[in-house]
């Protein structure tokens, strides 16, 4: 059953059609990979689903709810969380309150401010900050403050995850760690959608892969057929 | 003796500030009338600081409207102060401003930045013409009086409002209320993708902030015996808070206290003694503030504090 479903759904800027009459589907306890070119349309995309941007056309529903042209926190305390292509964590906050932000805003429910702790400390240690929990997350490397956003992501309780480019800017080791933290996140029963310039990550960890060019959908299939694809090479390395 | 510490450390604090809201509220039994008059300027001041960074220090939104919202409350006490006993008539100045907050909030709070200061002016400019309009068409006159209440009343109303700020300021900045404010500053887009809704925030806290600036309003016109638009909407009431919360720096909770309390009696010792040159020397102060204490007389506080001038810290 889809947790996640779209339907014609288009974004102009201007003259630009960034995202072009897209359907798309991700399924509940599905890791979904939606890779394209710089341009595609990716981020468009994921921005569409969680609310930063209202489509001009098409629909977007969310456990069979229409979500289309909500506000993000709405989206959000729904069960779907996300993370920014770059890191958007809050720099002059200590990292402990940066996740707590998710827990005592981003659950369906709203929590007492001591569940709230709690839930926060466990994400925490789920991504395995506990130790810098006190540190402002400015002063944290690209890959941890990266970690923090989805530790706050996780403090929401989300029952879908939006990944936007988790893997970008780090170095091997850190991808692999970044790599094994999504397959722990997959573990906890949490549906997942990311974007990815790294293939390798992309190929290992996805069940079914999305291929946007120029804002449409080209292509969908498993990490092979990807692969082996004739339009997807096309597309990234010309005829 | 560890306890002790301890109990002396979690006490002193409150200790020190009902020792000086005593002292504040016992201050007409050993001072001048001049001073008590004095002393309702500052207080009035740190009111209207102190409520404006409640909603601006925190989002970063800079707002010039609290003149707007002041000069909302001087016309609630001019219109009503005649009819309705003084503590009712402060309640509804402070409730007029905040709908006022509410509805300019709902509509501008999408602006950021510059867009936001101007529109926040303009709105002070327009209350203005707006009610010169009125006055002349509906009326005929240009001014209003307002009734006239006794200095001491004045100063403790003005004592009242602070104290209930200054707890609401306190119960909001530890609230969870607080750390969205501060997350709407650092990044308002993933503020609300982390389940804040932004606009409930700032336009509820705009409202809190400009109720305030209303009852002290309401509470200032009495004193003023005459007002009409141009005086209930002085655009000096929207920079001077500005001015002050920087002079007394914002990171702490008493800076803005401090800088209202320090600029406004600063702004009195000039204009009586140097009353061709204040403008001049007030400004100059204010450039040398900017220039070497950036942090305000909070940073200056913090620096003495660390050791003295001499140490500097590396780039950590």
């Amino acid at each position: 059953m889809p947790i996640l479903e779209g339907e014609g759904v288009t974004k102009h800027f201007g003259g630009l059609t960034a995202v072009s009459r897209v359907d798309f589907h991700v399924d509940q306890g599905e890791v979904v990979g939606l890779i394209g070119p710089n341009g595609a349309g990716k981020t468009t995309l994921f921005n569409l689903i969680s609310g930063a941007l209202v489509p001009k056309d098409g629909a977007i529903a969310f456990k069979g709810q229409g979500i289309t042209g909500l506000k993000p926190h709405r989206i959000c305390r729904m069960g779907l969380a996300r993370t920014f292509q770059s890191v958007k964590v809050f720099p002059n906050i200590p990292v402990f309150e940066n996740v707590l932000l998710g827990s005592l805003f981003g659950t369906s429910t709203g929590m007492s401010s001591a569940d709230a702790s709690g839930e926060a400390e466990k994400a925490l240690e789920f991504v395995e900050l506990s130790a810098v929990s006190p540190i402002l997350a400015k002063d944290l490397t690209l890959a941890n403050q990266k970690r923090v956003e989805v530790a706050s992501a996780l403090a929401t309780k989300p029952e879908l995850l939006l990944l936007d480019e988790l893997m970008a800017g780090l170095n091997a080791t850190e991808v692999a760690e970044a790599m094994e933290l999504v397959g722990r996140i997959h573990a906890q029963g949490i549906t997942i959608f990311m974007i990815e310039h790294v293939m390798k990550a992309i190929m290992g960890v996805c069940d079914r892969i999305m291929v946007l060019h120029h804002g449409e959908k080209i292509a969908e299939g498993t990490p092979q057929e990807i692969a082996t694809s004739k339009t997807v090479i096309e597309v990234y390395l010309g005829e | 003796m560890n306890t002790i510490t301890l109990g002396l450390k979690k006490w002193w604090i409150p200790g020190l500030l009902l020792v000086i809201l005593v002292l504040l509220a016992s201050l007409r039994f050993y001072v001048s009338t001049y001073t008590v008059i004095l002393a309702t300027a500052i207080l009035m001041y740190i009111i209207l600081t102190e409520s404006w960074v409640l909603f601006s220090g925190p989002t970063g939104y800079i707002s010039l409207a609290p003149a707007a919202f002041f000069g909302v409350g001087i016309y609630t006490a001019a219109i009503l102060g005649m009819h309705l006993p003084l503590p009712v008539v402060v309640v509804i100045g402070g409730l007029a401003s905040s709908c006022l907050a509410l509805l300019v909030g709902a509509l501008t709070l999408r602006l950021r930045g510059i867009y936001f200061a101007i529109f926040t002016f303009g709105l002070v400019e327009f209350m203005k013409h707006l009610l010169l309009w009125y006055e002349i068409k509906f009326t005929g006159t240009r001014g209003r009086f307002v009734v006239l209440v006794d200095n001491n009343t004045i100063y403790y109303m003005m004592l009242a409002i602070l104290v209930v700020l200054l707890l609401t300021t306190y119960l909001i900045r530890r609230s969870k209320y607080g750390l969205a404010l501060r997350s709407i500053g650092e990044d308002e887009e993933a503020a609300a993708h982390t389940g804040v809704n932004v606009t409930a925030v700032k336009v509820i806290t705009f409202a809190i902030s400009a109720s305030f600036m209303g009852a002290a309003g309401a509470i200032i016109a009495t004193r003023w015996t005459y007002v009409d638009p141009y005086i209930a909407f002085d655009p000096l009431f929207s920079f001077m808070p500005v001015l002050m919360a920087i002079f007394g720096g914002m990171g702490q909770f008493y800076g803005p206290i401090l800088g209202a309390a320090a600029f406004a009696y600063l702004e009195e010792v000039l204009i009586t003694k140097f009353p061709y040159y204040y403008m001049l020397l007030f400004g100059v102060i204010l450039l040398i503030t900017i220039l070497y204490l950036p942090n305000g007389l909070v940073g200056l506080i913090q620096r003495l504090q660390k050791g003295g001038w001499g140490r500097r810290h590396a780039n950590t």
